[in-house]
Formats: structure tokens, sequence, C-alpha cells
């Protein structure tokens, strides 16, 4: 009976951590994925820099986040303690799903992390160069079998965008969606795909000790310490990056949300936010204010367009 | 230092007096959350990691072995007493571990579940030491077309376990695959049959659907029975402990589920149910007691909760030599290692072997406590059932909705959690099986999604169903399955099948 008790007082503090916290993060995704590990990264550096004495981390998982932004959005309004965290799988997913709840009905504060696509095949691919791929795909679309994340998610995305800026209708690729970059990179290692795409740090290690070839990588320019040419040096305009955001209930004073606002900048610059970040192969791509919101609107009407023109959204 | 070296290393470390103490704190810890109905071993994880992040790392990777292999063990116990699996994976142990501790033999069924899984823990965990590099390279071969070969095969075998009628298991297969449809298809991301409902468009989830039809559904069957019910359950009949007999009919079951927990686990998209439903269908067809399976065998508890560790030490195979996590508690346990800056991958074993081999040498220690901690306490679990009974369901129906709740807040769920109460208290009315509902939401979207990946890789040509060797023996196996039991009936069914079970050894 003893264990039964610990228990039901721990079951007690889950389901009503809420109301003991200074800061409920929602993280609109399962366990150990790239949302909950933000948002449990949060709450360690926000607690450990007294920002905030109490952080709790709730997960609110399904359909590309937005489940928990929709409850988010209902259940939060205007409370100055409850955060979301979200990215741009969560733009793509809004417009897939027709979800009813945009990230025009919560505050966005600032973009915190992002990490750049990179375009991988088997170590004994025929294809040695983005170049050899790029050719593959125009003599026959179909026949370039992609493995990356879910459909509609930023792989999706990039792939759709290198089709396009190709000449390739994007309605022709032949993207095998996975539920992660795990499942997808078994696929790629077992030769059963032509190519892959997901974050570079998925394909690491694996480039690394040989076993995948890295094409090229989806950054502006090229990253320091990754030995890859950018999609752009090919020829093609496509730059992605899967970043990730942090926002705010809807509803808020412009008090609250500066005060919100303020407490995100300090975790950004704090010191053991930029230690997770390097433990965690994340670039720090803080921006906040007005920068942010123009960039997001820029990034969902971009996102919009493609996805359109993939034939994922009508 | 070469592999035993490096073994016996870690295995002194994990042996030190506060590292035990750690060990026994993690499975205490992991056993009291993981018996929560519907909250498994990933979200125990998950709400337990902070806890370890103020030890140095040794002792931070033996709690949360404790807490992995604990969490994984208080599912089993919530299954057994009060048929509630806390997690997907044991779903199959609640079939006849509770038949079992309804006819006063919890006890045997939680010491053979609690034994069981320290055999396949220990045996995989060696395994994992030794042949990781070879098994992950069988597990690569595996394709979207073999995969959907293996889930032919755990179809056929499935539900020709459960139940007598195979009408009636068909029936209840096909609506959790009905149900399997709802929410989003994730090859092309579009919804299906969420009727704009934003819950639905994750699919229902599994634990709910479990919790409901077993917990909820046999409350309102209890209940409904009223005075007319048997009554107050006989907690210990016989012996609390296993007795000669049930050894013997236990350590063959032990290490079979082993051996087909282990494999799968360490394939990419395996999924630890899976080897459970395998694992119960093999001992349903090999038991010299088929007549018991469904009254509470203690085979259908001892093999697939062996497959259910197994495949649980099989699941570290792709995570420690690729890098990949396979399930959510891989993907946490992943974050852990990140903490110490260590990336899991190709190299791991060779920049990191003291971490490596320090983690796999903490699971083999957590495996031992957890036995050390559970085995004294099967006395006082079984003692749960003396509870009478309006408390005992009132007490059932609380966890179900506290996990629920815990698991997934929203009201929603709570609904659904009733609506499919009431579906598994209609079910058990009518005489229809309950598991292969189940069974049919976790198998449903697996093969599907491997059927359309393989096509769409192949650009639709099916005949690459057939046409890789691995997929192509699954398929034969899956078509004598379902082939020679008619055959064997068709040519006077009892005499064949009975000396084939008693020349089985």
């Amino acid at each position: 009976m003893k264990q039964f008790l610990i228990a039901s007082i721990l079951a007690g503090a889950v389901a009503f951590s809420a109301s003991a916290a200074d800061y409920t993060i929602i993280a609109p995704a399962n366990p150990g994925g790239g949302w909950d590990q933000t948002a449990r990264s949060m709450q360690t550096s926000l607690q450990q820099e007294g920002i905030s004495g109490n952080v709790q981390v709730q997960n609110v998982p399904g359909a590309g986040g937005t489940i928990g932004l929709a409850q988010f959005a209902s259940q939060s309004n205007g409370n100055p303690n409850a955060l979301i965290v979200g990215g741009y799988v969560m733009v793509g997913a809004i417009l897939t799903n027709k979800s009813p709840v945009s990230l025009k009905d919560v505050t966005p504060i600032a973009r915190l992390t992002g990490e750049y696509e990179a375009i991988v095949v088997p170590a004994e691919s025929p294809l040695k160069t983005f170049g050899d791929l790029v050719e593959a795909l125009k003599k026959d679309p179909g026949a370039v079998s992609w493995a990356g994340g879910s459909a509609g998610g930023t792989d999706h995305i990039a792939v759709g965008l290198i089709a396009k800026a190709a000449g390739v209708d994007p309605t022709k690729i032949n993207y095998i969606a996975y539920s992660g970059g795990g499942e997808a990179l078994a696929a790629i290692l077992g030769n059963q795909v032509t190519a892959g795409i997901s974050g570079y740090g998925e394909f690491e290690s694996q480039v690394k000790s040989g076993t995948l070839r890295l094409l090229a990588v989806s950054s502006d320019a090229r990253i320091d310490g990754i030995d890859a040419p950018t999609i752009k040096e090919s020829g093609l305009d496509v730059v992605v990056q899967n970043w990730r955001m942090v926002a705010a209930a809807p509803g808020l004073s412009d008090e609250q949300k500066a005060a919100v606002t303020a407490d995100i900048e300090k975790l950004a610059k704090s010191a053991s936010w930029q230690e997770t970040l390097k433990t965690k192969g994340w670039q720090d791509t803080y921006l906040a204010g007005p920068a942010f919101e123009e960039q997001l609107a820029k990034d969902i009407s971009a996102t919009e367009t493609i996805l359109k023109e993939i034939g994922l959204v009508q | 230092m070469n592999t035993f070296e490096f073994l016996l290393h870690g295995l002194s470390i994990a042996m030190q007096p506060m590292n035990l103490l750690y060990a026994l704190i993690g499975v205490t810890l992991g056993t009291a959350v993981g018996v929560l109905p519907g909250i498994g071993p990933a979200l125990t994880v998950a709400l337990l990691l902070p806890v370890t992040y103020k030890l140095d790392p040794a002792g931070s990777l033996i709690m949360f072995a404790g807490i992995y292999y604990g969490g994984m063990y208080g599912g089993s116990t919530t299954s057994i007493l009060l048929n509630t699996p806390g997690e997907s994976s044991s779903i199959v142990t609640a079939l006849e571990g509770n038949k079992m501790a309804r006819a006063g033999r919890g006890g045997p069924a939680l010491a053979t579940a609690a034994i069981g899984s320290f055999v396949a823990g220990l045996i995989a965990t060696i395994a994992l030491a030794f042949i990781a590099p070879f098994v992950v390279k069988l597990a690569l071969v595996f394709g979207p077309r073999e995969y959907f070969a293996l889930m032919v095969l755990a179809f056929v075998t499935v539900s020709s376990a459960f139940g007598d009628s195979t009408l009636r298991g068909l029936t209840s297969l096909f609506i959790g695959l009905a149900l399997a449809t709802i929410g989003i298809d994730q090859l092309t991301g579009q919804a299906r049959l969420s009727f704009g409902v934003p819950d639905l468009l994750d699919g229902i989830e599994v634990t709910t659907l479990a919790v409901a039809m077993f917990a909820i559904g046999e409350s309102l069957y209890i209940a409904a029975q009223g005075d007319r019910g048997p009554d107050k359950v006989e907690a210990v009949k016989g012996s609390v402990w296993m007795t000669a007999a049930d050894w013997a009919r236990s350590w063959k079951p032990w290490l079979r589920g082993t051996a087909i927990g282990f494999p799968i686990g360490a394939m990419p998209a395996g999924g630890a149910e899976i080897g459970t439903f395998l694992s119960y269908a093999t001992e349903k067809r090999l038991t010299k007691h088929p007549e018991e399976f469904g009254n509470g065998a203690i085979e259908g508890v001892a093999g697939p909760e062996a497959a259910n560790n197994a495949s649980a030490a099989g699941t570290l195979v792709p995570l420690l030599t690729l890098g990949l996590p396979t399930t959510a508690t891989a993907a946490i346990m992943l974050a852990g290692f990140q903490q110490y800056g260590l990336q899991p991958g190709p190299l791991l074993f060779a920049t990191n072997p003291q971490l490596v081999w320090g983690l796999i040498a903490s699971l083999l220690i957590a495996n031992l406590m957890l036995l050390v901690l559970n085995l004294p306490l099967v006395g006082l679990w079984v003692r749960l059932l003396t509870i009478p009974k309006p408390w005992l369901y009132a007490g059932i129906l609380l966890f179900a909705t506290l996990g629920t709740i815990g698991a997934n807040p929203s009201p929603f769920e709570l609904g659904m959690l009733l609506a499919f109460g009431l579906l598994g208290y209609v079910m058990r009315i009518f005489g229809y099986p309950i598991a292969p509902v189940v069974v049919g939401l976790i198998l449903g979207p697996l093969a599907e999604q491997q059927l359309r990946r393989a096509l769409s890789i192949s650009q639709g040509d099916m005949t690459v169903l057939f046409t890789s060797p691995i997929a192509a023996v699954l398929l034969t196996i899956a078509a004598a399955a379902l082939i020679v039991p008619l055959i064997l009936r068709a040519r006077g069914r009892g005499e064949v099948l009975s000396q084939l079970a008693a020349s089985e050894d």
C-alpha cells in the first residue's frame, strides 16, 4: 500500500502541477522529441539561472503540435505564466491539418534554436555529389525515394523546394515519411531508399564514421566544422532552417508580454542555456520582437506556397 | 582492455554501496510511478530524469537504469492484479495474468513475471554486450517489405491465438483495425475519419483504449452483476510462491520469450508489443495445457513478460550502435546521455567504452535490484486483492482515470476512456474477446505504413513484396500457420495435434 500512496501522490503532482508553477511550459509532442527536449532544457536553465523558481513541463502530443497549440490557446487565455514550445514543423502542420487554431491565436515571443537540413546517401550509393542527385531527380522524379520525417514537415518541405528549384514538378517527388529521424535513418542505412533528409544532428555520427555520405546542407553559407557544400552552391536557391520558438498565451497585456520577453531573453543569454546549446548541437538563432514577427510571417507564407505546390494543402 | 575487462570494471563500479543504493531508489521510484495505469516507462523516465541530473554520471546511469526497469515492471504488476495494462507491451500479460490472480494464483503470476523479466533482462543484456554489432546488421536488412511480411505473420498467429471462436476474434480484430485508421495518415499528412475534432487528429491512444477496455469495461461488468457476481476473489490459493510445477512450466517460455523479444526489439520498427504477441501465440501453440489458456495459464505470463524485457534491452542495440532511438523511452535515454556529452552512434563503443560498459553493468545491477525489491513484495501486492470488491473497483476506476489524465490532460481523452469502457462492457456481455481490438489498433497502422512505403519505393510494383528472401520466408511461415491447422483439422484434429504436443520434448 505504501507504494500506492507514493504513486498516487506522484499522480497528483502530475495532474495538478499547473497550480504550483511559476511557468508551465507545454511541449506539444511526446517525451523525447525535439520540442520536449527544448522545453525540458528551458526548464532546467530557467530554474538554474533563478529566472523562475518553479517550472513545469507538460506534454500534449499529437498532430505536429496542433493539438497542444489548440489546447494552449483555449485554456491559457490571459495567463502570463503559460508558455508553449513550437517551431517550423508546427507552421506546416497548421496548414496541412487545417487547424482552426494558428500561431495568430497565441503570442509568439522568440525564436530560440535552429538546425539546418542535411541531405545524405548511403556510403555505397553511386551518387557522389548533390549534383548527381539532382540529375537523377530530373531524369525520373519517382525513382528517387527520399526518407525523412513526418509528411508536411521541414524535411518534406525542403525536398519540395529542391524539386521546384531544379525545375521538377513538386507533386512528382517520392517522399517516404517516417515517424522520426531515427526510423528514417535506419531505412537510409539499410539502403532501402535513394537519399535521406533530416536535421544534421540526426546524421552527424554516421557521417563521421563514413557509413553515410553527406551531399549538401540547407544553410545560407557553409557551416563551420561540417564538410559539405550548401544547396545554394549547386545553383538551387534553397535555404531551409528547422527553427524552434517559444510562445506565450493569447490575451496578454503589453506589460505582461514584455515581462515574458525579458525572461526569455535572460534565458537565451544565460551561461547554462549556451552550454545546453553546445551539448545538444543546436544553433543559437535567438530572435525576438518585431524582427521575429516579420520573419515568422515570411516563413508562414513561404510554407503555404510550397505545401500547395507539393499538393498537401489545397 | 577487452570486452570482458570492460564489463567487469563497469560491474565493480556499479557494485559500490552508494551506487547500489541509487539503483534501489531508481527501481522503487520507477515501480511506484509505473504501477499507474496509462503511465508507461517513457513518461516515467521523462518525469524522473531530472532527479538523476544531480548525481555523477555513474550514479545517474544506474539510477536511470533502475527507473527504466522499475517502470516496466510496475506496468506488469497492475496488469496482473488489476487488469489495467500501463503500457502496450503489458497488455498480453493482463490476459492470463489477471485470470491467474482471480484464481488465487496472483503470487506465482507476479513471481514468474519478475523472474522471467530478470532472466530475459540478464540474457538480453549480455547479448547486447557481445553480439550487438551483428544483430544491428541483421536489423538493418529489414526494409518496409520485410516489416510488412513480419506484420502479416503477427496478424495470422495472433488472431488465431485469442479466444475460441475465430469469427469473434476476427470481429474484434477488425474493430481495432477500423479504430486504427482514425487520425492523420502518416505518409501523406492528411486527416482521416477525424470529423473535424482536433483531439482525433493524432488517432486513438493505445493506452487509453487498453485501460478503457480492460479496466473500465471490467469494472462496469462487475458492477452490473451486482450481488449475483462471484463473491470476493480468493487472494491466495495454495502457495504464494511458485511451485515446482510452475517452475517447470515457466523456464522454457522465459527462454523462448527472450529469443523472440530481443531481435524484435533490436529492429528499428519492431516494437516491444509485437514480441509479446508472438510469444503469447507461440506459448499457446506449444503448451501441454491448452485448456488453461484463457483461464490463467502461467506460460502466457512467463513468455510475454520475458519477451517484453528482452525487447527493451534489444531497443538499446540500435541506440548504442547507431544512435537510433526507436522508442520514446530510447529517445529520452538519448537525451539523458547527452547530459554527459555522450553521443550514441557507431563510434560510441570505441570512443566511450567506460560509459557504455558502465550502462550495461548498470542494467544488470538494476535488473537484479528489481528482483530483490519485488519478490518480497509479492505477498504484499497480492493482498491488494483482498480489498472488498466495491473499494477495489472504485480504486481501479480512480487510478485508470488519474493515469489517463496524467498522460494526456484533456476532457476529450476522458470521454474516450468512458466510451471505450462501455464498448468493452458490451463486448464482454456478448462474449467477444477484448485483446484483438487493442492488437488491431497497434498492428494496423504499422502494417499499412510499411505496405505503402514498400509500394511507394517500388513505384507500385507488387512483386517486391515477395522477392526479398526474408519477406518470402516470413510470408511462407504465415501461410503455413494459416493452412496447416486447417489440414490437421480436416484429417482428424485431435490425434495429430496431441501427438505433436506429446513429441514436443
